[in-house]
């Protein structure tokens, strides 16, 4: 019973809601509305359950004293500094919960994407490397949308800004079409599998 | 004072992530825990303002509206996640979500499915229309794995590789510049915000 019940719900509200999606009744949109205001009351305790998942994770590397174990003090304090700094002055402009995102956490992300410049690179000549006749029309066509985006690409020669936006609006956009279609029979397969109980997986290990 | 010192930590946690491109080293660890930290205490104040207050604690405490405590209820049910015995009980605020999944067949199939085959039936009047008919069925017919892609069938849905060689080029070209542009970013803060060498 511990499985059963919650499939029968699963079932039942992917039966209701695909219905839902055909009948235009203010019955049904009723149905919609008190949904939604159900998982937003349900959905804060999920951070809940995010914040616990991240303390239990550094404080069980904390008492085993893993690798680099002092850093997790470093999350754990930068978790409840920032936390108790929004709580405590509010979160809108000038407090100190907003230097913290615009001077602490901002650019630190910023920088992390910005390092994946880097290694895109490095990727590149990978790919270059595998010599091969599809992996060199890949960077080929890297190459042309990149100069096409910057001023540098029209002084090379105007005929790559128009390149570029030909590879973009022509191969690019059969090569999205035809995978977008594909994600799309994907994405309806795998709902039906949930709604008929075939795929579980999201039930978890265990009775 | 206080811009220079919000600078100097800005500046302090940029360089000891990019230190990263030298080796692994204290400096990037010390700035991959902290972001870590930050970003999960960031998110904390926010969820409690944006969705708690007006979604749980308004509507039981000031609109009395006490259905709600239901939902709150099988929202804590999340909690049990942890427990050896009732780790079952968080099924239920998870199937709960998952009901959603029913709205998806319909709405993907007509988003992703029927608005695409919409598009591409355009009259081939010309070459660049002719060339995303091609596109789009060459791709169809490689990802069907239930046929065999040997002979007639695999050399035309090998022009569909082809195609979406173009299309990843075009992805990994762009997705290239995005990262660039952030790179410039941090850059021009550093030799400008940081350093004032550049205006």
């Amino acid at each position: 019973m511990k499985r059963q019940i919650p499939l029968i719900i699963v079932m039942s509200l992917g039966f209701l809601f695909f219905a839902h999606t055909f009948i235009p009744h203010k019955f049904s949109q009723d149905f919609y509305d008190w949904y939604v205001s159900w998982t937003k009351a349900m959905s804060p305790f999920a951070v809940i359950l995010g914040i616990m998942s991240l303390f239990m994770v550094h404080t069980t590397k904390i008492q085993r004293k893993v690798p680099n174990w002092q850093y997790s003090f470093v999350t754990l304090g930068a978790l409840v500094f920032t936390a108790f700094a929004g709580f405590a002055w509010g979160t809108n402009e000038g407090t100190p919960f907003m230097w913290l995102f615009k001077n602490v956490q901002m650019p630190m992300s910023a920088t992390m994407f910005s390092l994946l410049a880097f290694y895109i690179a490095s990727a590149a000549y990978k790919a270059f490397r595998a010599r091969s006749a599809q992996a060199t029309v890949l960077l080929i066509a890297a190459i042309i949308v990149m100069l096409g985006q910057v001023p540098l690409g029209q002084i090379i020669s105007k005929w790559i800004p128009i390149t570029s936006t030909w590879i973009l609006n022509v191969p690019n956009l059969a090569a999205k079409r035809g995978i977008m279609t594909g994600v799309g029979l994907g994405m309806v397969a795998t709902s039906l599998k949930i709604i008929l109980g075939i795929e579980r997986t999201y039930l978890g290990g265990g009775d | 004072m206080f811009e220079l010192i919000s600078n100097l930590v800005a500046a302090f946690l940029t360089l000891s992530i990019f230190s990263f491109l030298y080796k692994d080293n204290p400096f990037y660890k010390f700035a991959e825990h902290l972001l870590v930290g930050v970003s999960m205490g960031y998110a904390i104040p926010l969820a409690y303002e944006n969705v708690f207050i007006p979604f749980v604690y308004n509507p039981i405490f000031l609109e009395r509206r006490f259905i709600i405590i239901v939902p709150a209820i099988i929202g804590i049910l999340y909690l049990f996640r942890f427990s050896k015995n009732l780790s079952w009980l968080a099924r239920y605020p998870i199937v709960i979500f998952m009901g959603i999944v029913g709205m998806s067949v319909p709405m993907s199939m007509h988003s992703s499915v029927l608005v695409q085959m919409r598009s591409a039936m355009l009259p081939l009047d010309n070459i660049n229309t002719f060339l995303i008919f091609i596109g789009t069925i060459t791709i169809l017919m490689y990802f069907y794995f239930s046929k065999e892609h040997k002979g007639t069938y695999g050399k035309i849905s090998n022009v569909g590789v082809w195609f979406m060689m173009v299309g990843f080029g075009a992805s990994f070209g762009y997705t290239v510049m995005a990262r660039m542009s952030l790179l410039i970013g941090r850059i021009q803060f550093l030799l400008g915000d940081f350093l004032g060498l550049i205006k």
